[in-house]
Formats: structure tokens, sequence, C-alpha cells
């Protein structure tokens, strides 16, 4: 093993990181005194609601709203023709300009999907607002709805009636030299098309916002349920052709959002119309849950087909994707295509058959549905695909699955290394995960314990995954930046550019300041999701926290305490290399009892008596710093998983559930583990529970929590964790890790039940698992 | 529609607001007590967020009209904690714990696990994931959550010794 050489955090000085400190965020969310923008109530604050589609596709007819305009309270009904305009741009500096599916924000002339808003209504309260929705009248002409991956390619109708076909994007496979004679020469070669259903997000937070245009200083104040503030800052500028200066947001608390709010979507873009038509009064639009779940962003209905070869040991050869998803009729953000970022990620932690021995294609479709949006790691379907594909040819071969991934995993020798799509794998240890996971779940006992149960009739099963998570540090995501000023008192106010949504930033960014500057950790506040305040950055999302946004909390703790301790070196008559500085309280080293200067005096002597600073030293406390990441960091895991499934019932219940990762240092053990646990139940949630289901004429018909079953803490088990720690080249160490446990989690729980179900023949290769499903699987096999 | 004047105990103080008959309890208790630590998460009953307890009992607030909570005793989130910066057995449970990520939920995980021990002060991990699963957390995984609600009560058994004693 080569030893790791990059430096981690201060050493011995550090004190907060690594450890498993209580939150700052929590004395107020659990006292109920957080704020969350349906807690922000604005004097003279209007309320919004929608009128949405009950149709999938057709014309609309008529609109009548006279009977809502005269109802009680309402301000406006406005429609297409007041809100729509044909300037309007729709792009994300995340995204780009390029949009395939026209932009629209409310419906106009036809509608595309149940849920589209037609109308928005506003009244003085929520109430009025909805008795007013319920009074406006839309005919329709129904036209035949276009459902589903393949009717979307097979129909000739369009989603879109303006573009010559229904496929919104589309990679194909490039013509790789020798990949065919890979396959031509192989000792076996397997083919296998794995399915999955569309679930969703369900941050517990619905989607929000206010948005105030004050006509006077014709300035926009908006406040967002989000995952960053200056997206929806740069957006509103571009589709309002609005100086971005002249539009202030901020975001407070906010319910989770798991990709979800990364986007300003169309509702949020007619309430901020709808408040520059209205003018002074705050437009406040809380969507309800139904709406959440008809209209809130769609993800993971997609279709992975997996062709490989590999010789007769197993080892894994070549391997050709195609790879087709469903992004309804306008995905969030843009075109919607996770195959481009799966045909990067696909090879993961094995080796393949080196350079050029695997190729990718993607296509996305448009249908008559709610739009994709992002979703924890919305490219899974490749480790979904893949991690099931090596059970599938491991049971082929006759190979055991842990056995399989021991031939084929990348070992840390062969370090770094490149991958057959050409990433560079340089600090990731799949192979000690797998050992570390194998080992903490007992596999070769529960083998045993499954033999001896198989011969009692029950089915028994066990589940791997491997998963290699990238964090992508390019283009638009590439950077975040810290402002960390020191006031005159010596307390730290660091605003970054993050959009914390429940991922801890407020403690793990004060820890790793705290740290590198050597100030007590109660010194230091983190502030952020304030356009007024906040350096430009990406917002919290891809897993991208702890590299990224940490990197700049180092670059600025760095710089800062360069120059605190300039100060104190001249204020304790020392040299610069001779000055300690820890707790807030600077020292000379190796002279206990001397003279110390706290941060405080420091920071007076900086801002209130700076003719006492050292000659040259430019006065107060601040330093801006942004961190540029590299293009891709990567941390890996190995999840594994046993199940029993009830023949008679059809349920599968979990025994046990491990998770070995490797993020590198942790910053705070209990916020990884945190992320590990959330990204699991979803994963669970998903393969077994929750289902966003369609009937054929586009209805949604899973639209409440008594349909849509989100797992409760009598679903998920608990879990186990185990830590190997690989650092990275970024500062501290530290690598991303938030989406793995919701991408690694569905392919080793449906490995369990292939596993479990095995004695009976049965081929799994589509979700999600609910009891009737299995006791299908089961019925088909022995059918 | 006509207000009516509801008068009821809210946190210890006795409160008195005009609302329609048709306003729920938790926006009432939001919009016109300005205790937003009720939280709507689902506005059908089923994700707990807006749990209160009303004469001591957990129920949904998102699912009473105010003008059925006339006369009662009602305690919200806010109420739970004993005053200044400190927190309840609960509320600092979850904290230690790492019970709560995003915070939305945790209001009403906080209620729930405070009724529910107040019922059963010494469950087992089984009856904690049953106590608690009427309320959805989506960020957590509940790990911390059940950690919580077992250190929890093992403050509050170790707090009945030291009274006793």
């Amino acid at each position: 093993m080569s030893a790791p050489t990059t430096p981690v955090g201060r050493g011995a000085a550090a004190r907060f990181t690594g450890q498993r400190l209580p939150r700052k965020e929590d004395p107020r969310l659990v006292t109920g005194r957080g704020r969350y923008v349906d807690d922000v109530q604005k004097v003279g604050t209007v309320h919004a609601t929608f009128v949405r589609s009950q149709i999938a596709r057709g014309r609309i007819l008529s609109i009548d709203v006279a009977e809502a305009q005269a109802s009680p309270g309402v301000v406006a009904v406005l429609l297409a023709a007041d809100v729509n305009s044909p300037d309007h741009q729709f792009w994300h500096n995340l995204t780009g300009p390029d949009m395939t599916a026209p932009g629209r924000v409310l419906a106009d002339g036809d509608v595309r999907y149940v849920g589209e808003p037609i109308a928005i209504v506003v009244a003085e309260n929520r109430y009025l607002a909805e008795d007013a929705a319920e009074l406006v009248d839309v005919e329709y002409e129904p036209g035949k709805a276009i459902v589903g991956l393949r009717q979307a390619l097979e129909t000739t109708e369009r989603v879109h009636p303006g573009l010559d076909s229904n496929v919104s994007a589309e990679m194909p496979q490039m013509p790789i030299p020798g990949l065919q004679e890979r396959f031509d020469g192989a000792a076996h070669t397997f083919s296998v098309r794995f399915d999955q259903h569309r679930y969703v997000c369900v941050p517990m937070e619905t989607r929000g916002i206010i948005s105030t245009w004050d006509p006077w200083t014709e300035r926009l104040e908006i406040v967002i349920s989000g995952q960053g503030v200056h997206e929806p800052r740069a957006f509103y500028a571009r589709m309002l052709d609005i100086p971005e200066d002249r539009i202030h947001v901020v975001m407070g608390d906010v319910g989770g959002g798991f990709g979800q709010k990364i986007f300003p979507t169309r509702e949020h873009h007619a309430v901020v119309i709808a408040s520059r038509i209205i003018g002074e009064r705050p437009v406040k639009w809380i969507e309800d849950r139904a709406e959440n779940l008809i209209a809130g962003g769609h993800a993971r209905e997609e279709s992975i087909e997996i062709d490989v070869a590999v010789d007769e040991e197993g080892t894994l050869l070549a391997g050709r994707v195609n790879h087709l998803e469903d992004v309804g009729a306008w995905p969030a953000g843009g075109n919607g295509q996770n195959g481009a970022v799966g045909a990067g990620i696909f090879p993961g932690p094995y080796r393949w058959g080196g350079p050029g021995s695997v190729s990718y294609a993607g296509k996305a479709v448009f249908t008559n549905t709610t739009g994709q949006c992002a979703y924890r790691g919305p490219w899974m379907m490749e480790t979904v695909g893949r991690e099931q594909m090596v059970d599938v040819v491991a049971a082929k071969l006759g190979i055991d699955p842990l056995e399989f991934r021991r031939r084929n995993v990348i070992q840390r020798s062969e370090l770094p290394f490149t991958s057959p799509t050409t990433l560079v794998y340089d600090a990731i240890s799949p192979a000690e995960t797998l050992e570390q996971a194998a080992e903490l779940i007992g596999y070769e006992a529960f083998r045993a314990e499954q033999a001896a149960a198989r011969a009692e009739g029950r089915l028994i099963g066990i589940g791997l995954s491997l998963y290699v998570e990238p964090q992508f540090g390019f283009g638009a995501l590439g950077t975040e930046a810290a402002t960390l000023r020191i006031e005159p008192t010596g307390k730290v106010n660091v605003y970054m550019s993050t959009g914390s949504h429940g991922q801890s930033v407020e403690t793990t960014m004060a820890q790793i300041v705290a740290d590198n500057l050597g100030v007590a950790i109660d010194d230091v506040t983190i502030l952020q999701g304030d356009t007024a305040s906040s350096p430009y950055g990406a917002g919290t999302g891809g897993s991208r926290n702890a590299a990224i946004a940490g990197g700049a909390a180092h670059a600025a703790a760095d710089a800062m305490r360069e120059k605190v301790v300039a100060i104190a070196a001249h204020l304790l008559e020392a040299s610069v290399d001779d000055v300690e500085l820890a707790g807030s309280v600077a020292s000379v080293k190796g002279a206990p009892g001397t003279r110390t200067v706290s941060l405080a005096e420091i920071a007076g002597t900086a801002y209130l008596n700076t003719d006492a600073l050292p000659p040259g030293l430019e006065s107060g406390l601040e330093v801006s710093k942004r961190y540029k990441a590299p293009a891709f960091m990567f941390s890996n895991a190995c999840h594994a998983v046993t199940v029993e499934v009830d023949r008679e019932t059809g349920e599968v219940r979990i025994l046990r559930y491990v998770v070995s990762e490797d993020c590198g240092p942790m910053v705070n053990p209990n916020v990884v583990e945190g992320q590990i646990a959330g990204g699991v139940a979803q994963g669970v949630g998903g393969v077994f529970y929750e289902h966003m289901i369609y009937d054929e004429d586009g209805n949604p018909t899973t639209t409440t929590f008594m349909d849509y079953l989100v797992p409760t803490a009598a679903e998920i088990p608990d879990l186990e964790y185990g830590h190997v720690v690989t650092p990275s080249p970024t500062p501290g160490g530290y690598k991303g890790m938030g989406e793995g446990g919701a991408i690694a989690s569905p392919p080793a729980l449906l490995n369990a039940v292939r596993d479990a179900l095995a004695p009976l023949g049965v081929e799994l290769t589509d979700q999600a698992l609910s009891p009737d499903h299995v006791l299908a699987l089961i019925e088909r096999a022995s059918g | 529609m006509t207000d009516v004047e509801v008068t009821l105990t809210v946190n210890g103080r006795a409160r008195t607001v005009r609302v329609e008959p048709r306003k729920t309890l938790a926006d009432t208790l939001r919009e016109d007590l300005r205790l937003t630590g009720t939280h709507l998460g689902c506005e059908h009953g089923v994700c707990g967020a807006c749990t209160v307890l009303l004469d001591g009992e957990p129920v949904r607030a998102c699912l009473m009209f105010a003008v059925q909570a006339a006369g009662a005793v009602v305690t919200t989130v806010e109420g739970l904690s004993p005053g200044g910066d400190r927190l309840s057995p609960v509320q600092a449970a979850f904290r230690q714990c790492h019970g709560l990520q995003c915070g939305f939920c945790t209001p009403g995980f906080v209620v729930s696990a405070t009724a529910f021990l107040a019922e059963n002060p010494d469950p087992t991990d089984a009856e904690i994931r049953e106590g608690i699963s009427g309320n959805l957390c989506r960020c957590t995984g509940y790990q911390g959550i059940v950690r919580a609600v077992r250190a929890a009560a093992d403050t509050m058994a170790a707090d009945t010794q030291e009274a006793s004693a």
C-alpha cells in the first residue's frame, strides 16, 4: 500500500475536525425556532395557488376566470397571456443555454402533463386563493397521452408539437476500434436489460417562494426554499431582463431538497412575474404535498441494457451500455440526460479490459408526464445496472459475487488508475471497502447460514454493491468561495457560497475554520444563503460540500491565520515562526507563562488601533478566497445487505445493512454517517415502497402519502458502518459523499433479493419490489 | 365566512384568536399565534410534522380546525423547552444523537417522542421504532432519531431516579 502523501489538516492541532460534534444548527431547529420560507410572514403578503391541468395532453379550448376574479379576496388571476413573454429566457448558469424543450411559464394553448400550471390565482390568504382557483373553468379537447419510454420512441405523436421527435437528448455509441473484437473473442458474453420505476425526491418541506417587487426602487426581493441563492438570481435577471444587482435572493432554513430545489421552476417563475405585475405586496407560494408529488419534479424512470464480455475466470473484458431515460415533458434545468454522466462513471470500481473496453450510449425521451429533476445521484442507473449485472454474470458463471468482485476490483497498488472512460482514480479504495463490508456482515458465515435456511425452505439472501462516487469540480461546479471576517470583538464570521438544506454546513465548515485558524469553534459563525453577502457559488448539491466549500474554508482560514499571526508576533515582539494560535489565543511557542494576546485584542488592534499594526500590514481582518477544485474527485463505498423474503406474503425484511465507505478524513463522522443513512433510506424506499405511478392516460395515481409510500422508522434497519480513510489531494484530504448512499443501496438490495430468490429460479430485472410484485415474480418462475 | 372567536391555552398562556371556522389548528398556530415551529409537510395527516399535544395527547394539527381546540390545552414544540436557551431531554437527545439534518420534520418528532415516552418511559428498540412510525423523516434514515429517543428515555429515567433518591 502506498502511504498517503497529502497533508491532512493541521495534525495534532486538529481539535474540531474529525470529532462527532453536535451541530450549531440544532438548538433553533429542535425548539421550532428555525426559519423556513413559510415561517417568513411579511406584512401585506398575498398568497398564490395554481390551476393545474387535469389531463396529460390536449388543447385548451377556453378558460373562464370571471367567477374566480369576483371571488372574495382575489387580487389577481393571471393566465399565459398575462405572464408568458416570447422574450423570456429559461436557462441556468449550471446548464447553459442549450435547451430543447420550449420553455414556458403557464400553459398556453395546450397542456402537456397532468399538473401543468394553467393559471396563477393570488388572493389575500391561501384559503381564498384556493376557493377562487376552484372557480376557474378550463375546457379541454383531450389528446392521446404519450406515457412510458417505449411509447415515446414508437409513436408518431410529439410531446412538443414543434419538435421533430420525442428525443430530448441523445448520445450515440462511439465507434471504439476493437470493441466488437473483444466481444467476439470472449469466452462468454451476456446481455441483460434492467428497468427502474419512477420515484421522487420528497423533501419534507415542499417548494416555496416569496417574491416582492418594489416598483419605486425597481428591486426584486426573493425568499426561496432552495439549494443556493445565486442560481435563482442569475436566472431571474436573465428571464426578466433586469440587472442582476437589482435582485436580492435569500434562503433561510430549508427542509431538504435532494436535487429537486436546485433550479427555480415554472411555478416559481409565475410567482415572480405575478409579484412584478401586482407590485409592492409580497406574493407567497407554498406548495402543498399533492402538488409536490404530482408536479414537483420526478426521477429514476430509466432502463439500461448492458452487454458484457468475460473470460472463463470471470474477468470483465468489455462492456457496451444503452441507457434510456424518461425526462417527462419539461425536465428541470435543461434537456435532462443522465446518460452523459453515466457514460463516464459506469466502469466504476472495476478494471474491465483497459482503455477502449467500455462504450455507453444514452437517450432521453419526452413524455406527457411531469419533468425529470435531479435526485441524489441523478445518473445512478449506471450503478443500479452495473452492480446487478455483476451478480447476474457471476451467477451464470457459477462464481460467488464476492469472489467475482475480488477478481475485477481495482487494487490500491494499481493507483493512479485510468478507467476505460479515461477518468483517473487517484485516491480510492474499492478493494478495501469490499473486504471491510464483507467482514462486517460476516459474508462467509452468512453463506453457511443461508445453506441451512434454504434446506428449511427459507429464502434469505445477501447483496453487495460497489460504487465510486464522483464529485465534479469543473465548469459552473468547479469553485466555491469563503469570505472570512474577524470582527473587532474577535468573533469570526464566515460568509460562504453554500446553500445548506440539511447538510450541517454551519457546523462542518466551522470545524474546518476553527482548526485552520486556531480559534474556538464557538467563536465561528457560518453565514450563507444571501446574495447580498454570500460570495458567488453553485450552492449545495452534487456531493461537493466537504471537498470544494471545505477547500474555500481552508484557504480563507489559512490566509487569515497568516495575518493574525503577523499582528500577534508584532504585539508579542516575537518572530512569526514562534507564534502559536490556538483556542483564539496567541502565545509564544515554548515559552509558557509569558505574555499572550487574545484574538479580540488582535482584532481590536487591526480595526481600532491601526497605528500599532506591523508596518505595511493592511488594517482590518477580512479575506476572501475562492477554491478551484480538481475536475474530478472520487469517494467510494461498498454496501452489503442481507434480507429474508417471505414466500407466502412476498414481503422482504432487511436483516442487516452494512456500509463501508471512504470519503477521506471525516470532518464530522456524525454528518458522514447521517448522509449515508439518509441515502440508504431513500434507496430502501425506492426499491420496496416508493412508486410514482401513471395510468395509461397519463394520470398520476399516487398523489398522497397514503399511496406514495415513504418508509418510516419501522421499515429502515439499523445501519452498521465501516470507514476506510484515503485522503484525496483536496485541502484536508476531504471527499464528497452525499449521494452515494442513495446510489449504491438500490442494487445492493436488489442483489440480496435476487440471491434470496435464486433457488426458485426467479429472474429479477425490474422494480419496485412491492409484496405483490415479489409474489408475481415467484409465481412466474414456478409457473 | 364569518370569523369566530376561539380561546385556548397554548404553551401555558391563554390565547384568543378570531379565525374562520374552516381554519386549521396548524394554520392558526402558525399564522395567528406566530408559532411557526409546527410544520406542514403533507396537510393530510400522514407525515406528522404538525404534531402538537392537545390536552397531553399527540394530534395532527393539520387535521383539526382551531374551533375544535376551543378550551383545550395545546403544547407546541416551542412549549417543550424549559425556557431560556435550555432544551428538553428529548430536544437535547436529538441534538446529541444527530437526530436531525434539515430539521423540518423535527418538531413533529420531538412532540411525538415526548408523548411516546410519557406513555412508555422504558421502551424497547422495536417499541421506539413503532412509536415514532407515525412521523416521516427524509434525511436521517431514522438512525439518529431512534438513538435519540433511547437516549432521552435513559436521561429521563436517570433524572427520575435522582429526584426520588
